[in-house]
């Protein structure tokens, strides 16, 4: 890392935080986004990669980020979306076997400009109390452009700054052609790509062809594709800003099995006529318990949401998991038709393997669906996870050649 | 799961007199257990023979009995108590044998004795090497590969004549030689029934396998050895599992070793969480605990798993597994603030761990897994200079007799704060008298010196970091992690920048980044010729003060009011000391031979007394092994607010 470069980050609010410059350096000096936290103690990686981080300045709670560097196959899109990363105290060696790059040349290699040495417990503890507010942060005196950074155009930016409610941040992370993974599977998948994560095309791809479309793709040309079954991924920001996904999704409900993760949960709500409400500070890490209804086990989850679906106005649908913190909606399942989705992050990808199970649950609807077809009934043996460390787990690791999915997504 | 009805009343054993390796902890653990066990209406009985343990003062179980542990006088109080259950996971390894033996000789089945926690099969299995290795191979998960020499049975059971055991050793020799042509140097050679690691090695050469198989051979009873393969080098971890009846399992914790494979973690300087490991490999590691923990059939309770990963391709074996508390969760309690004893105790008697409020945040409950914010390093302390003569080589049995811990945002604040707790001398990694200490020693003895795990190896590292030999040499010899070493750097290079710049011209900059790094104004001072006192004036006056932020089970996700907190230098300071007079209660420190768990004893009365005077208390200490240290009420703080502190 070359010299040290103050920065502050400041937020709408007037905060203000010390700290240093790392990563990217944008030609204007600064970076805004909505400054949102996540508490995971591994999986940097993957968080910064997520597409559903579009439009938001990560803050890790965890002091130490890039310990372990960074690797071809943990990226969960094809490129960080997110404006930017806060943390205390970024790693200056890495060491793991897995690794081949430094934290700090990835995010300068991918534009993300970061801000370490920052009081990340205080600033967490805003947030919690505040909700998500917008900031902006950067090396203080003159940018590549000229342009001088101070404390005062720092908050000038953070107020400059949308946020996420409303914004249609799922056009800026789309595929923008279908493309086509996990060649000879028994069943044909349609996933709507709002921002898919690498690591759910790669236990989708572990039981189905799935063809990967664009956010925008209407309910017609996926039925013409005669999918067993139709995927709603997760994504960035508002629902209610996604109007076009809720309603192919309506249109595909009865005609097709339908699963939703994440955005796409929220999405498959609004299809059933449900209301998204927005969170306080939404949950962002991966120690979260939920509870699933049918038996009482308890999951613990991967979370990255900061909207919900309402359950006073789900109708034709029943609630199948809950968050046990704070009672918010985590699954549900329409009594209809052959529909249910999550709120959690069944994948992981970083997180814990406890709903893994649902991807299994998938695959018997469609099989379920679709009787005349020959379709498997049982799952196959490496999709039962978490019980099984050397299953699944193992496959994780070799990572199957899926993995290529992670640097075409928007080229093939 | 309602708590269970069907029983009354509960025995616990308590762990007996302090050893190395079974201190106060064990009273922490079955302190916590006594109080939640009659929070929940069980008639406590309590066995232990050490009276100066918090557990045995009268208010703590309903009959106690300060006793020797043995079978024998067990065996009376269960006949005289007729309790429904035995708790055997709460004393440590005494209380955990005790259990097996009374087991064995029928005693808990003639007087219709359930064991609650873990049972007899799923103790067995853990315990023993054989049985567990099977185990863990039949649920897929990799052992470190071994085979097992020893003389051919006719000539072991020979009567006329009797086999010497000289040719009892030749004759094994040959069957040593076969194991260990297929397993590989190097190996480790375990002897059988033998007391104390007596005839334990590694060998890396044929010549010292021929050598240590021999002398393993001749130290056993039986004839016998365990050649093992020998995994030193390999990056060290341990996980601290909790499971419920209903099969819900949880982490509470993940620690890694400084110290590589080789040395007992007892010994090692352990780091939580894991620091080194991506995502990926730790979601594995998770999958194998729990994988590890239904296999062996620990059906409520903690337990301790222990793994070892390759460095070079992250291969993962399974090293063994505690069905227990231990002192490892004692340690995992303190630094994420998770009661691991408390919760099991509940589990142990029917509830789940969704049914169990979080302490901590009173708002969610046990079943989620803590994340931390700041870095826990544990540092043991050892009595050597009380043995002239005995060399201070640490290797795979314990002989450390207290540690301390210290939290701070980084690993290397943490670092620094825990070796200046150990009392010895040291004030943190550099910057003090003590550091000089490896001065004669030429560049090849002192990497050779710290490629030894000794208790001098933290400073013999950083003086190798400060001549400039390279990190990728050290770590090549010493295998400690390439990222602990350059955390080392920092502090190193760090001392250098300090001596440079001067006091003079210190700016609030420079203080904080000192102090961010962990440097005590101790440290300064030395740096600077000055004294203490003039130090910290120059440093506030600078306006760079020490903050206390809380330790919360969420990563500040959700508010707590949890009176446990930790010094660090940040910007903002959480603690709001309350409007009651206050004593601060200065704990003892780490254990030491003279001064133990004692000390801890008084540091809980002190507490209580000066509560009930009225007072707010206040508890400083280092030592995680303390009962006077635990935050979960009712044992320290109450709705009082009594902060718990480490230094």
């Amino acid at each position: 890392m070359s010299a040290i470069r103050e920065a502050l980050l400041v937020l709408t609010d007037g905060t203000v935080f010390e700290g240093e410059a790392l990563g990217a350096t944008p030609a204007h000096g600064i970076s805004t986004g909505e400054v949102v936290f996540n508490t995971v103690l591994h999986g940097y990686q993957e968080v910064i990669s997520d597409p559903s981080y579009a439009g938001q300045i990560i803050t890790f709670t965890y002091p130490h980020i890039g310990n372990y560097g960074v690797n071809p196959t943990d990226d969960e899109g094809r490129r960080p979306f997110c404006r930017g990363v806060v943390v205390r105290e970024p790693a200056r060696r890495r060491s793991n076997w897995r690794a081949t790059e430094d934290f700090d040349d990835w995010l300068v290699r991918h534009g993300i400009a970061g801000i370490g040495g920052i009081d990340t417990r205080r600033l967490t503890r805003h947030i919690r109390d505040t909700g998500a507010v917008p900031g902006a942060f950067g090396a203080l005196g003159e940018a590549a452009d000229g342009s001088t950074v101070t404390e005062k155009s720092l908050q000038s930016a953070a107020l400059a700054e949308p946020g996420t409610d409303g914004v249609d941040l799922v056009a800026q992370v789309t595929t923008e052609a279908a493309y086509t993974v996990g060649s000879d599977a028994p069943f044909r998948v349609v996933a709507y790509d709002f921002g898919i994560k690498a690591t759910i095309l790669r236990h989708l791809a572990g039981f189905a062809n799935v063809t990967v479309v664009p956010a925008r793709t209407p309910a017609a040309e996926v039925l013409a594709r005669h999918p067993h079954g139709v995927f709603l991924s997760n994504g960035p920001g508002d629902p209610a800003a996604v109007p076009y996904a809720v309603e192919a999704t309506r249109e595909l409900l009865g005609k097709v099995p339908v699963f939703g993760i994440c955005l796409g949960h929220q999405i498959l709500g609004l299809a059933l006529g449900a209301q998204t409400v927005k969170l306080p500070f939404g949950h962002h890490g991966g120690n979260h318990p939920v509870m699933r209804l049918r038996d009482g086990k308890v999951e613990i989850t991967s979370q990255n949401h900061n909207f919900a679906i309402d359950p006073e106005t789900l109708v034709d649908a029943e609630v199948t998991h809950v968050n046990l913190n704070d009672g918010v909606v985590q699954g549900i399942r329409a009594t209809k038709v052959s529909a249910f989705s999550v709120q959690h992050h069944p994948e992981a990808g970083p997180g814990p393997h406890d709903s893994a199970y649902l991807f299994d649950d998938f695959a018997l609807a469609m099989a379920g669906f679709h009787p005349d077809a020959d379709l498997p009934t049982t799952p196959k043996p490496e999709l039962v996870s978490g019980q099984e460390p050397h299953g699944l787990l193992e496959g994780h690791l070799r990572r199957p050649p899926a993995t290529s999915i992670t640097n075409t997504g928007g080229e093939v | 799961m309602p708590k269970r009805t069907d029983i009354k009343s509960i025995l616990l054993i308590g762990s007996g007199p302090i050893v190395i390796g079974q201190a106060c902890e064990f009273d922490y653990s079955g302190t916590q257990a006594c109080r939640v066990l009659r929070e929940e209406g069980y008639r406590v009985i309590l066995a232990n023979s050490n009276p100066a343990t918090i557990m045995t003062d009268p208010d703590f179980a309903d009959a106690t009995y300060v006793e020797p542990l043995d079978v024998d006088i067990l065996t009376k109080i269960i006949e005289k108590e007729r309790p429904d259950a035995l708790l055997p996971t709460m004393g440590g390894q005494t209380a955990l044998n005790l259990a097996m033996e009374l087991v064995e000789l029928g005693v808990l089945d003639r007087f219709g004795v359930e064991l609650i926690g873990a049972d007899a099969q799923a103790i067995a299995t853990a315990e023993d090497r054989s049985l567990f290795k099977q185990a863990m191979i039949g649920i897929g998960l990799q052992v470190p590969s071994s085979g097992i020499a020893a003389p051919p049975k006719e000539l072991a059971d020979a009567r006329e004549p009797r086999a010497t055991k000289a040719q009892l050793v030749a004759a094994a020799m040959v069957s040593a030689r076969e194991v260990v042509v297929e397993i590989g140097l190097p190996v480790v050679i375990r002897p059988a029934y033998i007391l104390g690691g007596k005839g334990t090695g590694i060998a890396a050469t044929a010549a010292e396998f021929e050598r240590l198989a021999s002398l393993g051979l001749d130290a056993s009873p039986i004839t016998e050895i365990l050649i093992e393969e020998s995994i030193a080098g390999w990056k060290e971890y341990e996980l601290e599992v909790m499971r419920d009846h209903a099969d819900n399992c949880v982490i509470i914790c993940s620690i890694e070793n400084v110290d590589p494979m080789g040395v007992h973690t007892g010994d090692s300087i352990t780091v939580a969480p894991a620091q080194t490991l991506s995502d990926v490999e730790y979601q594995r590691m998770r999958d194998a605990a729990f994988a590890c923990i239904r296999r062996v059939g620990v059906e409520t309770g903690g337990s301790n798993v222990q793994f070892a990963i390759n460095p070079e391709n992250g291969d993962l074996v399974v090293i063994e597994m505690n069905p227990r508390v231990s002192r490892s969760s004692a340690l995992a309690s303190k630094a994420t603030g998770f009661p691991i004893a408390k919760i099991a105790a509940r589990l142990a008697v029917g509830y789940t761990l969704d049914e169990i409020p979080n302490d901590i945040t009173r708002k969610t409950p046990a079943s989620f897994e803590p994340s931390i914010d700041y870095v826990v390093t544990k540092v043991p302390r050892w009595a050597f200079e009380k043995f002239p003569g005995q060399e201070p080589v640490l290797g795979t049995q314990m002989q450390s007799v207290g540690e301390a811990m210290a939290i701070g945002r980084t690993f290397p604040e943490s670092l620094q704060k825990a070796l200046r707790s150990l009392e010895q001398g040291r004030l943190g990694l550099n910057g003090d008298p003590g550091e000089v200490a490896y001065d004669d020693l030429t560049d090849d003895e002192l990497v050779a010196a710290a490629s030894i795990g000794t208790p001098d190896r933290p400073f013999q590292l950083e003086r190798a970091i400060w001549r400039g030999i390279d990190l990728d040499r050290i770590h090549a010899e010493t295998k400690v992690d390439p990222w602990f070493l350059d955390q080392m750097s920092l502090i190193t290079e760090e001392r250098k920048v300090l001596e440079d710049v001067g006091f003079a011209a210190m700016t609030r900059a420079a203080w904080r980044r000192a102090k961010r790094l962990g440097f005590g104004d101790a440290q300064l001072a030395h740096l600077w010729k000055m004294t203490e006192d003039e130090v910290r004036a120059a440093r506030l006056a600078a306006g760079v003060k020490v903050t206390f932020k809380t330790v919360d089970t969420c990563g500040a996700e959700f508010e707590s009011e949890t009176p446990y907190h930790y010094s660090t230098y940040e910007d903002e300071d959480e603690v709001r000391p309350g409007d009651r007079p206050k004593v601060l209660i200065l704990g003892s420190g780490p254990n030491r031979i003279g001064q133990g768990i004692e000390f801890d004893y008084c540091c809980v009365h002190a507490s209580f007394a000066l509560r009930d005077a009225g007072f707010e208390t206040i508890m400083l200490n280092c030592n995680p092994e303390t009962v006077s240290t635990d935050t979960t009420p009712p044992i320290v703080s109450t709705s009082s607010r009594s902060p718990t502190k480490t230094c």
